[in-house]
């Protein structure tokens, strides 16, 4: 006799979190920088750059995975989500082939080619735009605001002017769509954490490392006028909430977060003082998806229990 | 003081309100009786009775096979119908004595029990032995082989495991609250065994009820002690257990002595009380019959060898149509095909489930989001060595320490990508324990 009840391995219960939640979250906190851009940049249509960004890169994971008759995977939410992050950090003047081409770069190169969702050993959108930056160097950095070209406040530090931080909290400077507005960055930021989506962790120990050595290290030491510009200029807040807490391209020890948060800090002071751009936040998350491995090689965690007796 | 407890850990609904006031309600079987001859831990018992045979309630239908091992009683007085395979809760056919119930319950006449006071240490670990005595939390271990560590002076610390983290059971709340005496009996039993051992009740704090009844139960005990624990799963577990209360750790290659533990849960301890102080085997157990499949939820005081199907009945039936029967918890216990199987001395629970939460989840890639990190009580990298699991790669497995898992299956539960990390993993160990045995 069978009642022919289901049968499977322990356990039998299952949190509610899904891979699909998660993605959805990342893409409604970002939502916040993404209004304040467009409205921003209304002036140079920065919408259309969301839109075509983000279409751009749902239909190439849609095509390639139809053409190599693999499961359409769109409805998880992860090419939508690469697709706005890269649309966040282009300028709102950036024309349309461009949008396409570093869609097409992000979903195609560095995600689908090395195995899809999971497997990418870099951020697909933060490869895109360095790869768009390597690129169109003028393009990428010829920022737009109020009618005007102008320097974001970065490139204004850097060459020893002053800058109005309170503009630069609420984001009325010039910069990509998405980074300029620290406020609805950190609306965005206590979204994720409020729906455990991501870790203080990381976003924390590299603004805390990042802080510590430009204050050794910019001659500015303890001005604190200085250091709130530069927390709040360029990509640091964008990266530090949404980019180098990817997971896929973090370490996944705790142990291991740490010492990537504090790599990540390090690095941006590195190429922001002393680089020749203004800006590092891109390159350094970057290079830290590549130190990755060996992070997580050498923080592996001790068993519980391990190294007692016997 | 703060609440005791570990690293990691999981929080499920538990479930617990569907049965937990419901006091236990002793159940008489119907129809025949399946004993299979092992339901521990070690080698089976051979059986002494033969088909035909007139057999009393509490008579032995088969002997210890050897020193781990446990004999196995009749639980009922009637025939013995056969001796033949049947199924288990676990869903591996078993040879088993099946007894036909007479309905008379004929009692065997035990042999009188001497005074507590005058049993030796070995007197006491025989009885516990003769009863068929196993660890009834789940693993089945023979108690009597656990109890007779190499150095028991070693011992400090007896813990009655009354975490019961398992959602939706409700046997061993029951038990503290409506059977106290029994359990603080059984507690003196093991203590009379280590001379320098201190016993400690082990206790969630989502049961403040039981904590209280304890701590007013053990006041003028100077060797006992109740502490509570942080609700949270697998708190229960015996490695969790020992840690949160006595700040041991220990792995896989060692047993609670090497700490100077002996851990029991509260159905053991209340069969080592009946071993020793009644003189009887060990013939029942309660069992809560729960989830949101079965129309009232209850637990049950049950004979050995009763059809699961009984208690369903006796619980009203099932309702709507469960998807999902699982012999044990819904963390750790083992999904049935049929409730045509018997109860056994590990079986805590039988949980009807509607919704198959496993079915309903489709699995995907990992993306390493590291939740099966966080919540891993033996503190490993779940996702890892699953996938090294999958591929069959043995070495990279044992490495990445494949073999300190549990297999509580928290990875499991918590993995948004919905994957079957626990299921891997466990297979995986199974492989490598075979290889090691082969060697």
């Amino acid at each position: 006799m069978s009642d022919n009840f289901n049968i499977s391995s322990s356990p039998h219960i299952r949190a509610r979190v899904t891979t699909d939640k998660i993605m959805l979250i990342v893409f409604i906190a970002l939502l916040p920088a993404t209004f304040f851009g467009i409205y921003n940049f209304r002036d140079q249509n920065a919408w259309i750059v969301v839109v075509v960004t983000v279409a751009a890169s749902v239909a190439t994971e849609y095509i390639y995975e139809k053409l190599m008759k693999k499961k359409v995977t769109i409805r998880d939410f992860s090419a939508a989500l690469t697709g706005l992050l890269l649309a966040l950090n282009l300028p709102a003047n950036a024309p349309w082939w461009m949008c396409v081409l570093g869609s097409v770069f992000a979903i195609l190169i560095v995600k689908q080619l090395f195995g899809g969702l999971g497997q990418n050993f870099m951020n697909p959108a933060l490869a895109a735009r360095c790869f768009l930056l390597i690129s169109f160097t003028g393009r990428m950095t010829n920022f737009v605001y109020d009618g005007v070209s102008g320097a974001t406040p970065l490139a204004q530090m850097k060459a020893g002017e002053a800058v109005n931080t309170m503009d630069m909290l609420l984001g009325y400077t010039a910069g990509t769509i998405g980074e300029t507005s620290v406020i609805a960055i950190m609306i965005g930021a206590i979204i994720l954490i409020l729906a455990g989506a991501i870790d203080i962790l990381i976003p924390g120990t590299y603004i805390a490392s990042f802080v510590i050595f430009i204050i050794l290290f910019s001659g500015h030491g303890l001005d604190a006028q200085y250091i709130t510009a530069q927390l709040c200029g360029g990509g640091l807040m964008l990266g530090a909430w949404f980019m180098a807490t990817d997971y896929v391209t973090s370490p996944i020890t705790k142990t291991g977060q740490l010492i990537y948060g504090i790599c990540l800090g390090v690095l941006t002071g590195l190429f922001r003082l002393f680089g020749a751009s203004a800006e590092g936040v891109s390159y350094a998350i970057i290079f830290g998806n590549l130190l990755v491995p060996l992070i997580e090689k050498v923080t592996l965690p001790k068993p519980f229990g391990k190294g007692g007796e016997k | 003081m703060a609440l005791l407890t570990f690293r990691g850990g999981v929080h499920p609904d538990d479930g617990k309100d569907l049965a937990k006031d419901k006091a236990i309600v002793e159940l008489k079987p119907n129809g025949e009786l399946v004993y299979p001859l092992s339901q521990h831990i070690g080698a089976p018992a051979s059986p002494i009775v033969k088909t035909g045979d007139q057999v009393t309630r509490g008579q032995k239908l088969a002997e210890a096979g050897g020193f781990v091992s446990a004999p196995i009683y009749s639980s009922v007085s009637g025939t013995v119908k056969k001796i033949e395979p049947r199924m288990t809760p676990t869903g591996s056919a078993v040879n088993s004595v099946i007894v036909e119930n007479d309905g008379v319950y004929t009692e065997t006449e035990y042999e009188p029990v001497k005074a507590f006071d005058q049993l030796s240490k070995e007197e006491i670990l025989k009885l516990i032995s003769d009863a068929g005595v196993v660890g009834m939390g789940g693993a089945g271990f023979p108690t009597h082989v656990k109890l007779s560590p190499k150095e028991p002076d070693k011992i400090e610390y007896v813990i009655a495991n009354c975490a019961e983290c398992e959602p939706y059971i409700t046997a061993d709340y029951r038990r503290m609250l409506e059977n106290p005496d029994e359990l603080i009996s059984g507690m003196k039993v093991i203590l009379k065994l280590f001379d320098n051992a201190r016993g400690i009740f082990g206790v969630e704090d989502n049961k403040p009820d039981c904590i209280e009844r304890l701590e007013e139960l053990t006041k003028d005990e100077p060797r006992m002690e109740v502490m509570k624990l942080k609700t949270k799963y697998p708190q229960g577990a015996e490695r969790q257990l020992i840690y949160a209360t006595t700040g041991r750790a220990i792995n896989s290659s060692m047993l609670p002595a090497d700490a100077g533990c002996v851990v029991d849960n509260v159905e053991t301890i209340i069969a080592i009380h009946n071993a020793v102080m009644n003189g009887k085997p060990s013939l029942e157990r309660v069992v809560t019959v729960s989830g949101d499949g079965v129309k009232e939820p209850s637990n049950f005081k049950v004979l050995f060898g009763t059809n699961q199907r009984e208690l369903v009945e006796a619980a009203g039936g099932l309702a709507g149509e469960p998807k999902k029967v699982i012999s044990g918890g819904p963390m750790m216990g083992f999904s049935m095909l049929s409730l045509d199987t018997p109860i056994t001395k590990t079986s805590s629970s039988i949980l009807c489930l509607t919704k198959d939460e496993v079915a309903e989840y489709e699995s995907g890639p990992c993306i390493n989001c590291g939740r099966c990190v966080d919540v891993c009580p033996s503190r490993l990298l779940p996702t890892w060595i699953a996938k090294y699991a999958e591929r069959l790669e043995e070495e990279m497995f044992v490495k990445h320490e494949g073999m300190e898992c549990v297999e509580c299956g928290a990875c499991s539960y918590v993995c948004p990508a919905k994957l079957q990390l626990k299921q891997s993993i466990g297979s995986m160990r199974k492989i490598v324990l075979a290889n090691r045995k082969k060697q």
